[in-house]
């Protein structure tokens, strides 16, 4: 930290003495201008995330993201953050007011934030932004997401082979192409495994929600389901199923661990990390530009998490064995033949899903009940 | 498709899922009563969730967590009641302020609790009337803050209707000078029923964190002590209401998922919207008679009270 007292300008207007303010929120401003005048300005990354960095799930694997990229390149860049920010017209404020303050490159890291940030990018040319899961791009504006649907695969591989009930819950957030993936790619591996098998999905209609996901998982539990897998951010339906026994669940964005060995007998992580920090030291080197990344277990952003005992021994190795043919390349997990749920044919005989396809997917597979919401 | 939604069920979690707004609600009408309005409510259940898990953890005992929720609770609120029943601050700036800061004292406070499995909150188990056919599992096997929660809304009602404390604390909400005229303290009163209404907050908040989810999550009331503020007005401010409200919402939020699980074909926007589109229906149905629902509001709701004489 700099020793120098500086004065520091506030939005331009307020004049103040550092160290009177030290231990305040300016605190992070005066360091930057010091620093500044110091001659080597830290590069100022920024984060708008959907929840808390504390849900133990999608957000907090966002920020494990940004601790290590402070812990990566130490005082060369400070990082922002701001937590529960809405989809919609107030993401458009948050990331306005973080670009004001000097943010070079802003992660905005959930699926609604997509027309926000085109839009913010726009007035920005010079700050770059880089938006998780969705299609969008501009000359500024990179997306980057993982591919969930491969973790899905294993999952729905071991909720086929464990359902007594034939019965697997889902509750989804919303019907979104990256939520609609993950539900066709689990039910075409658990169906693969037990032609018996039946998908229930309940629309949350929000990412975070504990109370409303915890009651999902209840509804859907005292409707027969003895599967339970989540697309929202909580850990609530791990509780709701561990209260309820004889559940098992899958750690959705997050380890989850706390509930292993049961209800949760296996995860899907996402690892944020090496990308973000590849993409600082992109804007850093001046060689950043906008791409389109979707990276999967191979190139380890999807990340599986230990698959407990509680899983019988076979059908681990079989997870397994379907775990590293993903990595590896060797399969796709929407490789064909795949029908359409009005049986009209998508996929023929030995055809692999295009990238363009999955990514907006908005229809079921053959075998799923129920209609997707518009 | 078949329709296989258990009654039993549906009416056992319907009961728990409205508590925690039922027993905020509750709070916030008695505080509205005595002329204050108090839009904290989110930020006194979120530390009432924290308070009360934390507790709860660390005694091993729920009952101990609940009660330190309640304190939380009302000690938060009291924060809120010095500043602008003392100092005449804004009330709404002042509510908005208290949400914000409890939400973000709440996650300080729970740092180490993510992750943590809270004791569980035992079933009564009520000999005869538990046995009773589908009645027993439906209504008489809960845990006994849903209990508690209904006997606070008979006695908020037998209080605010039948007792001469009752009567002071309307006094004061519909017309402080007049309270204050007559020699009551109207600050006193005030800030009891904010102390009120923060303690039930703060048990809504740990019926949340140690019942219906149960664990300690960030932001984890989510929205639902707004719900009981909407809910006060649905109420009209009337106990009775306030448990027709909760038990409205709560439950159209319960069977919407429960009808989606079972697979109904019913479009799952309109089930999503269902609870929020009826809580309006019958807003706008309650305040059709303007006359009527404008003098069900305490006069003096909002209003600051100085004592110049």
């Amino acid at each position: 930290m700099p020793h120098t007292e500086a004065l520091v300008t506030l939005n331009g207007e307020l004049l103040m003495k550092k160290r009177t303010f030290l231990l305040t929120g300016v605190a992070a401003a005066a360091i930057a201008s010091a620093a500044f005048a110091d001659g080597h300005e830290p590069l100022k990354v920024g984060f708008i995330f959907v929840g808390p960095v504390g849900d133990g799930g999608w957000t907090y694997e966002h920020n494990q993201g940004r601790l290590a990229v402070e812990e990566h390149f130490g005082d060369k860049v400070e990082t922002v953050f701001q937590e529960n920010v809405p989809e919609g017209a107030d993401a458009e404020r948050a990331m306005t007011q973080m670009a004001l303050q000097g943010a070079d490159l802003i992660f905005t890291t959930s699926f609604g934030y997509m027309d926000p940030t085109i839009a913010v990018a726009e007035k920005f040319p010079n700050v770059k932004f880089e938006h998780a899961t969705g299609y969008k791009r501009a000359d500024n504006v990179s997306t980057y997401s993982a591919r969930f649907y491969e973790g899905r695969a294993i999952q729905g591989h071991i909720a086929g082979k464990m359902t007594k009930t034939n019965k697997v819950g889902y509750i989804a957030s919303f019907p979104i192409p990256e939520v609609i993936r993950g539900i066709n790619s689990a039910y075409l591996h658990a169906s693969k495994v037990n032609p018996d098998v039946e998908f229930s999905v309940v629309w949350a209609y929000t990412w975070f929600d504990p109370a409303k996901e915890a009651d999902a998982a209840k509804a859907l539990i005292e409707n027969g389901a003895d599967v339970i897998l989540q697309h929202t951010d909580s850990t609530a339906p791990q509780a709701a199923a561990a209260d309820a026994g004889s559940v098992i669940t899958f750690g959705q964005a997050s380890d989850m661990a706390e509930y292993a060995p049961l209800p949760r007998v296996s995860s899907i992580i996402d690892n944020w990390a090496p990308y973000y920090i590849q993409r600082v030291q992109a804007v850093m080197d001046g060689t950043w530009e906008s791409v389109d990344t979707w990276d999967g277990i191979g190139p380890g952003m999807v990340g599986i998490g230990e698959i407990t005992d509680a899983v019988p021994a076979d059908v681990k190795a079989e997870a397994e064995a379907l775990r590293d043919a993903i990595a590896a390349g060797e399969y796709h997990p929407f490789t064909g033949p795949i029908n359409k749920q009005d049986g009209t044919v998508w996929l023929p005989d030995g055809e692999v899903a295009d990238d363009g396809t999955l990514a907006g997917m908005n229809f079921y597979i053959e075998g799923m009940n129920g209609e997707i919401p518009n | 498709m078949d329709l296989s939604i258990n009654p039993i069920l549906l009416v056992a979690s319907l009961m728990v899922a409205s508590t925690p707004i039922l027993l905020a609600a509750i709070g916030e009408m008695v505080v509205e009563k005595a002329g204050v309005l108090n839009l904290g409510v989110e930020g006194m259940m979120i530390v009432g969730a924290i308070c009360g898990f934390a507790i709860a953890v660390e005694t091993g005992s729920p009952a101990i967590g609940f009660l330190a929720a309640a304190i939380g609770g009302a000690a938060l609120s009291m924060l809120f009641g010095f500043l602008t029943q003392y100092l005449l601050t804004n009330q709404v700036a002042t509510g908005l302020a208290l949400t914000l800061f409890g939400l973000g004292l709440s996650s300080l406070m729970g740092q180490s609790y993510v992750g943590i499995k809270p004791p569980s909150t035992p079933k009564l188990d009520i000999p005869l009337l538990g046995d009773i056919p589908v009645l027993g599992p439906m209504i008489f096997s809960h845990d006994l803050m849903v209990y508690v929660s209904l006997a606070i809304i008979v006695a908020v009602w037998a209080f605010l209707k039948y007792t001469r404390g009752g009567l002071i604390l309307r006094a004061v909400g519909e017309s402080h000078d007049a309270a204050h005229a007559l020699g009551y303290n109207v600050i006193f009163v005030r800030l009891s029923a904010i102390a009120f209404g923060g303690a039930c907050a703060g048990l809504g908040g740990a019926y949340l964190s140690l019942v219906r989810v149960p664990q300690w999550t960030e932001g984890m009331t989510a929205g639902s002590g707004w719900i009981a503020l909407a809910i006060v007005v649905f109420a009209s401010w009337r106990a009775g209401r306030v448990l027709l409200g909760a038990y409205l919402f709560g439950g159209i939020t319960v069977l919407q998922l429960n009808l989606q699980a079972a697979g109904v074909a019913i479009p799952v926007e309109l089930l999503s919207m269902s609870p929020y589109l009826i809580t309006i229906l019958v807003l706008v149905i309650i305040s059709s008679d303007r006359n009527r629902a404008a003098l069900n509001a305490p006069a003096s709701l909002g209003r600051a009270f100085h004592a110049s004489h």
